[in-house]
């Protein structure tokens, strides 16, 4: 649908928070303590942080949990009892501020997941989720959202983006979607007419530093190249750039027993941990970390624009914020670009 | 939930077969009638069985097609997995999600002859394609079985071996390697590939699937080529760790290929530009 561009006056974002909160729904939003700024469910107003760059974990965790039942077991006389979730179990969620990287991030994700097989925990789980993006007036050295075919006012992926139009300035609402239109149904009275306002000026600046497509394109004959023992020489294959990646999904799945009764859960994984491929034999398929580093590129810059049309990259810039030995995949991917054959 | 793609069949142990130290042959039924009607599958397929509160591991399913109402799976007593399996006694519940994966083309090789080559523990994946095409015997010429494993004690389905030797239309070598032998012995000895060689089967209109470990793969493809078979009609399947099974949990991949989803079945040629990483 052709957006609808709507203004909401600044002190009137407290009104849509308290609106939304109700009624069977949670807001989730950022909130900052000790220089981490994390999503969690909301109560208040002023506890949504306001002051971030990026958030130090992404939203993925509202359809993809970290940790998630897949069924529940109990032995019993008769035998056995396999109970699988329900969909009435999952809550209504308000997934407040998030950037227009997460929000790009959301459809990378989601093809993973119906990729094939239609993963239905996690599509009723993002069924549930309304996304009300904010476009970032600021950016950061990490920032490389322009690179990979996002940009800082970026719409994909939001039900809702608000720009703010300066600093202290109301916001500009673009309705996108029909979920974004239930928002403005629960108050119209808080989104006025917009005049013609150039939203482009309110953004952040983020230089283009390299194509994903030309990535894509030197991936094709890279598989080989030392480039990937050279960069992978100091990771520690700790998993927290997955972690904090909005796109990547790969997944455990393990049984949490107690007793009689258990679930099998799903859990987050990472394609950089030495016992990923492992197999029982012993033998393992990605026996150094250099071969698990190539994995993680190439996953997100070679297979996926492949299998699925889609890269598995935002540019938000987390993985190199949070890597513990100063990886920084900006760097990485300019020197692929830059490598010879 | 309408479709959870987690969620097993529930299944019953109905027999359990011992097939060599370590090894054991689950006859499974389903325990609901409507399950086991819509259920079917294809040779090469596997599935992700579970022992409730230990977890999930991947095999084969090692029965055939042809043979409905059951699923049979051969497994080693290796990991968490396969440790709580082997406890398992007749009438036990396990959990079993599938089919997944691709299949061995057997319509395609109608007319031709067919030629197994499995080591060890690999004749599971091969059993299923094996009797599946005892079962429509008309449809192939000749058909060649060659099995090794490391002693004779190793080697599973010896009462299946028996029936395929006893067979006119089966031609089935056994051997054992050098040292595996018992005194009674009556088969070959040697590795795999030296078999192979020293059998030298013709590739006139043959299809060769092979499986086993790695290294026995390693030195028969060649001996293969020798024998003129092309790349094209040399079967195989890939063993990666998987935890889902359709293309999610992201470790299988061999390059961009997934084994859980283009495989478990390939052929030489399509191994052929696979990145060296399984």
């Amino acid at each position: 649908m052709k957006s609808d561009r709507r203004l909401v006056r600044k002190g009137s974002l407290e009104k849509l928070f308290e609106v939304l909160k109700g009624d069977n729904r949670q807001v989730y939003a950022p909130f900052s303590r000790n220089g981490r700024t994390t999503y969690r469910k909301t109560e208040k107003f002023s506890d949504i942080a306001t002051d971030y760059i990026q958030t130090t974990q992404s939203s993925k965790e509202v359809s993809f949990p970290r940790t998630e039942k897949i069924l529940d077991y109990s032995k019993n006389e008769d035998g056995m009892s396999v109970k699988g979730i329900e969909p009435d179990q999952i809550p209504q969620i308000m997934l407040w501020g998030i950037r227009p990287c997460d929000a790009l991030g959301i459809g990378e994700l989601s093809s993973i997941f119906n990729w094939d097989y239609k993963d239905e925990i996690y599509n009723n789980r993002l069924s549930k989720v309304t996304v009300l993006g904010f476009s970032c007036g600021k950016a950061d050295e990490y920032c490389f959202c322009t690179s990979v075919g996002g940009n800082p006012g970026n719409t994909d992926g939001s039900d809702i983006l608000f720009t703010q139009l300066g600093e202290n300035g109301d916001y500009l609402a673009e309705i996108l979607t029909e979920k974004g239109e239930k928002v403005i149904a629960l108050s119209p009275e808080l989104f006025e007419t917009a005049g013609n306002i150039e939203k482009e000026k309110f953004l952040a600046d983020v230089p283009v530093k390299f194509s994903h497509k030309e990535i894509f394109g030197k991936l094709e004959k890279f598989f080989e190249s030392d480039e990937w023992v050279e960069q992978s020489l100091r990771c520690i294959g700790c998993g927290a750039c997955a972690y904090v990646c909005p796109t990547c999904a790969c997944f455990d799945i393990q049984d949490d027993s107690h007793g009689k009764l258990g679930s099998r859960v799903r859990c987050w994984d990472s394609c950089g941990f030495s016992l990923f491929t492992l197999h029982t034999s012993g033998h393992n398929p990605r026996n150094v970390q250099s071969a698990r580093w190539r994995q993680r590129i190439m996953h997100k810059f070679s297979y996926m624009p492949e299998r699925l049309s889609v890269y598995g990259c935002t540019g938000c810039g987390r993985c190199s914020r949070a890597c513990p030995a100063d990886m920084n995949i900006l760097e990485h991917l300019i020197s692929i670009k830059e490598a010879a054959l | 939930m309408t479709n959870n793609l987690y969620m097993p069949y529930q299944m019953k142990v109905e027999r359990i077969t011992y097939e060599a130290p370590g090894v054991k042959t689950f006859m499974l039924r389903f325990v609901n009638e409507e399950d086991q009607n819509k259920f079917d599958f294809r040779a090469g397929q596997f599935g992700e069985y579970s022992v409730y509160g230990v977890g999930e591991s991947t095999f084969c399913i090692a029965s055939s097609p042809t043979r409905k109402g059951y699923i049979e799976c051969t497994f080693r007593q290796t990991g968490k997995v396969t440790n709580a399996l082997s406890d398992c006694e007749e009438g036990s519940i396990i959990g079993f999600r599938g089919p997944y994966g691709n299949t061995f083309p057997l319509d395609e090789w109608k007319g031709k002859s067919l030629l197994f080559i499995a080591g060890g523990i690999a004749l599971p994946p091969m059993r299923c394609v094996i009797w599946n095409a005892l079962d429509l015997r008309e449809n192939f010429k000749d058909i060649t079985i060659i099995y090794g494993a490391r002693s004779t004690k190793d080697l599973v389905y010896k009462h299946e071996l028996q029936d395929w030797g006893s067979r006119p239309d089966v031609k089935l070598i056994t051997t054992v390697d050098p040292g595996g032998e018992s005194p009674d012995w009556k088969g070959e000895v040697g590795f795999v590939p030296t078999i192979v060689e020293k059998v030298a089967p013709s590739s006139m209109d043959t299809i060769a699937i092979v499986c086993g470990p790695p290294v026995m793969i390693k030195y028969t493809f060649p001996v293969l080529a020798k024998l003129g078979f092309s790349d094209e009609n040399i079967f195989t399947t890939l063993e990666n760790r998987m935890k889902c099974g359709f293309g999610k949990c992201g470790r299988c991949n061999v390059g961009k290929v997934y084994v859980c989803k283009d495989g478990p079945v390939f052929t030489l040629a399509q191994l052929n530009k696979l990145p060296d990483e399984y």
